[in-house]
């Protein structure tokens, strides 16, 4: 292709989105919901902006990071509690 | 709603076992889901002891349903959505006797932007881009990561400030790592709110996380 309508169409597809936008959009676009082309002009813009690619990692890590973390033991006599009602339970 | 999701055979061989009184069976199920009803619970009710009491509830909720449970949805979404019918109808009344209440804050407004606006250019050809980009944070893993108290302590802090739906979503999705249909339909809320509210947490969890992600690095 033309270098020159290519770089068109690459600022046509880039340019239209700001970096605060991509900022607000990033729930959608790790959630599936875009369209091909709005997916299309979202990945064309992280393809050249650092910030926003960096942006992504962000959010990313703090997903990853969330999905690790730890949740409290149960106590040992809200434990034997429980078990004592499923006794008393299951003798109906 | 449109949910066809079935129990798994692990929850069905579990269901079965439960069913025949198997004290196992239940001690695995308790000691699995305990810290993370707790930390639902904690969405809804303004103190830990109401919380505690809550998730008590749910589990003799859970035994009182067991012979009913039909296997519609997984044995995770069923007591999740026990506790939050449980936790809903005490967060109200905990609520009116609250002098000082939690607020009528739902989450679903609209609370500011995900980053700070002063991080953009206010004007010029490329106004709305990064002034003070975003720096890549430490390549650590979240295991790593959480090996520090303090981080540990961070993330805890931001969750705990979220306004209650906010808080509800990301301790669904992102803790607990339950589908977006699951908790749709354990919060009874649409996709399109879903992700509203996510988008908010999210963006609520990274702010605070940045400025101590980045002083690991020693950034000016």
């Amino acid at each position: 292709m033309d270098g020159t309508v290519k770089e068109k169409i690459m600022d046509y597809l880039a340019g239209k989105l700001t970096c605060k936008e991509v900022t607000e959009a990033v729930t959608e676009y790790l959630e599936g919901t875009f369209t091909f082309w709005e997916r299309v002009r979202f990945q064309m813009h992280l393809g050249m902006c650092v910030g926003c690619r960096n942006y992504l990692r962000q959010i990313k890590q703090t997903i990853r990071t969330l999905g690790k973390l730890p949740t409290e033991p149960i106590p040992p006599d809200v434990r034997e509690e429980l078990l004592r009602r499923f006794r008393n339970w299951k003798k109906g | 709603m449109a949910e066809e999701r079935v129990t798994s055979s692990d929850d069905l061989e579990q269901l079965e076992a439960l069913r025949n009184g198997d004290e196992r069976a239940f001690a695995s199920l308790v000691d699995r889901y305990y810290g993370s009803l707790l930390r639902l619970a904690m969405a809804y009710v303004p103190s830990r002891a109401v919380a505690e009491e809550v998730v008590q509830e749910t589990w003799v909720g859970v035994l009182e349903g067991l012979s009913r449970f039909e296997g519609r949805s997984s044995l995770k979404t069923w007591i999740f959505r026990i506790l939050t019918n449980r936790a809903k109808t005490r967060g109200q009344r905990e609520r009116r006797y609250e002098p000082m209440g939690l607020g009528g804050d739902s989450g679903d407004n609209l609370d500011g932007p995900a980053v700070d606006p002063d991080r953009f250019l206010k004007s010029g050809y490329f106004v709305d881009h990064w002034v003070s980009q975003p720096n890549a944070w430490e390549d650590e893993t979240p295991e790593r990561l959480l090996l520090s108290k303090e981080t540990r302590a961070q993330i805890e802090k931001a969750i705990e400030a979220l306004p209650p739906t906010q808080r509800q979503v990301i301790t669904l999705r992102d803790i607990e790592e339950v589908s977006s249909q699951e908790v749709c339909n354990i919060l009874d809320i649409t996709e399109t709110n879903q992700r509203v509210l996510l988008h908010r947490a999210r963006s609520k969890v990274r702010r605070t996380l940045e400025p101590y992600m980045e002083g690991q690095t020693g950034r000016t």
